[in-house]
């Protein structure tokens, strides 16, 4: 590209048009089209980053460095890696989705809806962009006002709870996150997140840093059990709250990880693996139990992200066990590279099947205003098409190959066999149990006879419902037939990490 | 052998299911079945040039069409490995399927979800053709939930009625959790041959076979046992063996020309195929091979015996296909893989003609299937009654037609064998002799002759159009003839290249094999010979002579018949236990994990506790000055305190 400052603008455009948004005001037509224009640029603008990404290298890539707060020697510090660059990608596509989706469905002050999506996004873009750790403070905590506004005015009847408890978690997260970063900028000096990973701790350090953002992170993941908010902020949240929260927020959390713990603090991450994998593996079995008790379609699958996001976790942070067991082994099974790509993989492909899920309960909720599963029955009969999409999306869940699914899912516990057999053992009960949870729910909702009335008269998707199925769709299936095009940015960056784990800093 | 015949030959199904399912509405039904059954043709005639080319010209494949991840120095490929075993199987999916399509456009005539009928058995064709030219795990697992995927679509295909869904259902599950130990026997493979590619885990395998590992505690097992269960569990669940069968009798539910494609033919022999094709693995474990001969022969047996008791015709069949999947890998067990993809490969023709006919006869009976009303059937539907006839014959092994030739080297293979498990596998198989050929003539005889019990709704039942009939035929003839392939598939070396059989389990190599005329005259001195006509006589007389005594006979064993009416309970036990367990405790972990423990103790507490502080605070903050004061000396005191310790 020709020298474009395409991180800035990736920020900073949705939030200017954000702005432009709100000034539409009254005028809906412009209000939307607005929104849909600067979506669409700036996801077309975020797949600049891809063609232009060099994969042979782990280095900071569009790098933009200016000094911001030369007093505190606090920078403006943009740049991506082949862990932030997928994950910006899916915030942009994701967002356009959310506007499509809104386009008739909210009535309700429609320009302050999309205007708060819209500034949102640029947030979030930051948080991945950021590479000073005031800035990615800064972006980390601003994004969650548009989230808290979204949930709490186009919300569901007991919004104001959810937002609160929301609040309240993450809020109690991030008061570690900024001791934590702030402890480190008087180690290192400077409040480079690259100078973090350089810098020297001892072990006691390390561990109170580590458990600071474990904290911090965890809250966002969410994993059991600070995860507890996530439900009740789903089932308040409008539909485009949730697809935002399922497919972008969370992975804040996940990248948190990989881009704080486990560079900056890799003794106390090897040291405390054992509280990651079994509260992930909790994550995995419990709440997938959990997921089969429920009765709200939009709780079902809000558990069923959180065990999806325990594979993230698992995969992260059993690395360390594989280096211990790799000298015993004849064939090297590449398990730690396994691990770190299949979660991140993992996080990007539940980004697109959550945003799906949920899209797609959006879709119902339209037509019957309720999200209880046993309010619905035999909607195959009067919807086929949605139907052959859930179906579609539903196996996606449960981790069918030849769908995104299954490959996170596949590559963490190929991984996870070879640090312990349990592990691997606990990760794969998720094909029994997420199949479980997932197809019974369809069976309930979507096969048998037409239920009742209500049902008998629900019409079919439209087109704008058809295009945002059928593009999520391309997409679940492209990645899931060829992931190699998705891994290939991130074999570097992994590498690197496994490197910087790898060494200790003691 | 190019890999563009190969692409052609699992692409063309693949596109005939997309234009039929995707524009089924545009392109009108005829269109539909004409562009699937396309798919299925070219896919069919090219299948039968690449088994000429593997077994005329010597030639064989095995190369990557594309990487499908790379992980560090792992490369994880999609790609084909087309050997004999591949290509026979190759050549009996398409031709089955190409049957199946051609009945299908009879069959499901009136039924609206034509197109998707159609698009579906295209789409499980490919994916079978996935599955069985797979050159690595990686694929081989695509194909075994993609065929899976159809298979729940296809059962639940009539998604109205409440059986069927709760069919498909139960058999997806089922079946996820034989892949449960199928995806943990892959991880084992790869973290041991550090490879997923078939040819290079092969290589790897004498190395493996000196692996110990340790699961549990200090006890360590064969590595190679490990990873046979695993993968055998696989099995057990695609291709219906104790304790995994309950969902097959079920799947039944489907409509009849999947219930013969899928489940009878194809899909659930995928894993008689898997072991076969992973025979360099079992054969360093003995073990392994034990665990699958007994589980074999369990299924054998005891699956035979519910065929008896029956009375849905499908069910019948679907039990003698459990029974019969049984004796495939009885046959693995006791390393004569040769013998099970033989008894695979004949099997297809003859299973896929018997779910075929009563299809047939259900069509002609106004979707009748309990055969306490049919009889007499004979007259009405001559080509079905007597390519039925040769099928029901087929499958209980008389002398001279296919199912002879592959039982009998089973049974032979078994009992030569001397692994732990084949005394009691070889009683098995043979007492199942008798029980095939007696439940297989008692649902002939109560389907074809005897009294006419059936409803024929004013007007006689007439024999089904040719797109029907034609099918049957065409099954027919390879149920009679494919038995005398015996002398290249088992005992010749047709499959040498593809099987590894290690000499001290070389079971086959021990009997004696001078032709096949040999075998069949050898075979007429054989017990099984004597025990299938015994079942058959007393199917005569039981349902022909004397029908009034089988209604006595369950009196006197009520007992009896009411373990076997409740298929030894394994159902209900799944349903309390497994189904209703999980139910339950993702209840009790909802209720008393997050509501009651995080939400109501931690998260509502610290809001209470934050709450109480807020009180206690609001006292502090009283106005008064010499209140402040007093606190502010008691910080200063605190702090000295803090830096002076």
């Amino acid at each position: 590209m020709f020298d474009l400052p395409i991180l800035s603008l990736l920020i900073w455009l949705p939030i200017l048009g954000g702005i432009a948004v709100l000034l539409c005001r009254e005028n809906l037509y412009a209000a939307r089209w607005l929104a849909l224009l600067f979506s669409l640029v700036t996801m077309l603008l975020s797949f600049g980053l891809y063609t232009g990404f060099d994969t042979s290298t782990a280095q900071m890539q569009f790098v933009e460095r200016l000094p911001w707060v030369e007093t505190f020697n606090i920078e403006y510090f943009l740049g991506v890696d082949g862990f932030s660059m997928p994950l910006m990608i899916l915030t942009t596509i994701s967002t356009l989705l959310v506007v499509i989706a809104s386009w008739q469905v909210i009535k309700d002050r429609i320009a302050q809806y999309l205007a708060a999506f819209l500034i949102m996004e640029g947030l979030m873009l930051g948080v991945f962009a950021a590479l000073d750790a005031i800035l990615f403070y800064l972006f980390f905590e601003a994004m969650l006002i548009p989230l808290f506004l979204v949930i709490g005015i186009w919300g569901g009847p007991n919004r104001v709870y959810a937002t609160l408890k929301f609040f309240l978690y993450t809020f109690f997260g991030s008061v570690f996150l900024l001791i934590a970063l702030l402890y480190l900028q008087f180690k290192a000096g400077s409040f480079s997140i690259l100078d973090y990973h350089a810098v020297g701790l001892s072990l006691t350090q390390q561990i109170w840093l580590f458990l600071a953002f474990l904290i911090a992170f965890s809250v966002k993941i969410p994993m059991w059990p600070v995860h507890t908010w996530l439900p009740d902020a789903h089932v308040e949240a409008p539909t485009g709250g949730s697809v935002i929260l399922a497919a972008i927020t969370l992975k804040i959390g996940g990248y948190g990880l990989l881009r704080f713990a486990l560079p900056i603090t890799p003794d106390a991450s090897m040291t405390l693996d054992w509280l990651v994998i079994s509260l992930s593996l909790i994550a995995i079995v419990y709440i997938g139990f959990v997921a089969l008790a429920q009765s709200d379609l939009k709780k079902l699958i809000a558990y069923s992200s959180i065990a999806h996001m325990g594979f993230v976790t698992l995969g992260l942070f059993i690395i360390f066990r594989i280096f211990a067991n790799a000298s015993l082994l004849p064939g090297a099974g590449n398990g730690e590279v396994l691990a770190v790509e299949g979660a991140m993989v993992q996080m990007i492909s539940h980004g697109f099947i959550a945003a799906a899920m949920f899209l797609s309960v959006g879709v119902l909720y339209d037509r019957m205003h309720t999200r209880e599963i046993s309010a619905y029955g035999g909607v195959a009969n009067s919807m086929p098409k949605f139907a052959a999409f859930a179906v579609f999306f539903a196996m996606a869940n449960a981790g069918l190959p030849g769908t995104s699914g299954f490959v996170g899912e596949f590559m963490v516990i190929l991984a996870a066999f070879q640090a312990n057999f349990w592990f691997a053992f606990l990760a794969a009960t998720t094909l029994i149990v997420g199949a479980a949870y997932t197809l019974w729910m369809v069976k309930r909702v979507f096969f048998g006879e037409i239920a009742n009335d209500d049902v008998a008269k629900l019409k079919d998707i439209n087109g704008r419902e058809f295009l945002l199925l059928g593009s999520l769709a391309v997409i679940v299936l492209f990645i899931g037939v060829w992931p190699e095009p998705l891994l290939n940015v991130m074999h570097a960056s992994v590498e690197q990490l496994l490197v910087q784990v790898s060494q200790s800093k003691l | 052998m190019t890999q563009n015949l190969l692409l052609a030959i699992v692409l063309a199904p693949l596109l005939g299911s997309i234009f039929s399912g995707f524009f089924g509405k545009q392109i009108g039904r005829h269109n539909a079945h004409r562009i699937t059954i396309l798919g299925v043709t070219i896919a069919f005639a090219l299948s039968a040039y690449v088994l000429k080319l593997v077994l005329v010209d010597g030639e064989s494949y095995n190369a990557t069409v594309y990487q499908w991840l790379q992980a560090g120095s792992l490369s994880i490929e999609v790609g084909f490995m087309v050997d004999a075993l591949t290509a026979v199987m190759m050549v009996v999916v398409t031709f089955v399927s190409l049957m199946v399509h051609i009945y299908t456009i009879g069959y499901m005539h009136d039924d609206d979800g034509y197109c998707r009928f159609f698009s579906y058995i295209s789409l499980f064709t490919f994916a079978m053709l996935m599955l069985v030219m797979a050159n690595n795990f990686m694929q081989l697992f695509f194909g075994w939930e993609a065929v899976g995927l159809v298979s729940y679509l296809l059962i639940g295909f009539w998604y109205k009625k409440p059986t069927a869904i709760y069919a498909n259902l139960k058999a997806f599950l089922v079946n996820r959790v034989g892949d449960f130990g199928f995806l943990l026997g892959i991880a084992a493979v790869l973290m041991y041959a550090g490879s997923l590619n078939y040819i290079e885990v092969f290589n790897q395998a004498p190395q493996m076979a000196d692996q110990q590992i340790n699961i549990w505690g200090d006890s360590s097992w064969s590595l190679m046992t490990v990873i046979g269960i695993l993968l055998f569990i696989g099995a057990m669940g695609k291709s219906a063996q104790v304790p995994l069968h309950v969902w097959l009798p079920d799947s039944m539910e489907g409509p009849t020309p999947i219930s013969a494609l899928i489940h009878a033919a194809t899909m659930v022999t995928a894993g008689i195929f898997m072991v076969a094709r992973m025979s360099p693995l079992y054969e360093y474990s003995q073990t392994a091979l034990s665990f699958i001969l007994v589980i074999g022969a369990i299924t054998a047996l005891f699956m035979g015996f519910l065929g008896l008791i029956q009375n849905d015709i499908k069910r019948v069949i679907a039990y003698s296909t459990l029974s019969q999947l049984g004796y495939m890998t009885v046959a693995l067990g006791a390393s004569a893989y040769s013998a099970a993809i033989f008894h695979l490969f004949t099997h297809a023709f003859f299973k896929a003609l018997l779910f075929l006919a009563a299809g047939s006869v259900i069509m002609a009976l106004h979707h009748q299937q309990d055969i306490r009303q049919m009889g007499g059937l004979k007259k009405y539907l001559p080509i079905t009654y007597w390519t039925s006839l040769i099928g029901t014959l087929a499958l209980i092994g008389a002398p001279g037609l296919a199912g002879f030739f592959s039982k009998d080297a089973i049974i032979e293979a078994v009992h030569a064998s001397t692994i732990p498990g084949a005394g009691f596998a070889y009683i098995a198989v043979m007492t199942g002799v008798f029980v095939t050929a007696l439940y297989s003539f008692r649902l002939f005889f109560l389907v074809f002759h005897g009294k006419e019990r059936f409803d024929a709704h004013g007007h006689p039942p007439h024999e089904s159009p040719k797109v029907v009939t034609v099918p049957l035929i065409l099954l027919a003839i390879p149920s009679v003839l494919a038995g005398y392939l015996i002398g290249h598939m088992v005992f010749g070396d047709w499959l040498a290249e593809s099987i590894s059989v290690m000499p001290e389990h070389d079971v086959l190599a021990t009997l004696d094999y001078h032709g096949v005329w040999g075998f069949l005259l050898h075979g007429l001195q054989m017990p099984p010979f004597w025990l299938a006509l015994a079942g058959v006589v007393t199917a005569w007389f039981l349902y022909i002579t004397r029908p009034d005594l089988p209604g006595k006979i369950q009196q006197k064993l009520i007992f009896i018949w009411r373990i076997m009416d409740n298929k030894y309970g394994f159902d209900s036990f799944n349903e309390k236990v497994f189904a209703a367990g999980s139910r339950g405790l993702g209840g009790l972990l909802w209720k008393i994990g997050d509501i009651r423990l995080i939400d109501g103790l931690v998260v509502n507490g610290s809001a209470r506790l934050v709450g109480l502080v807020a009180r206690v605070g609001r006292q502090v903050q009283s106005g008064y000055l010499y209140h402040y004061a007093f606190a502010m000396m008691i910080g200063v005191w605190l702090l000295l305190t803090w830096f002076v310790i």
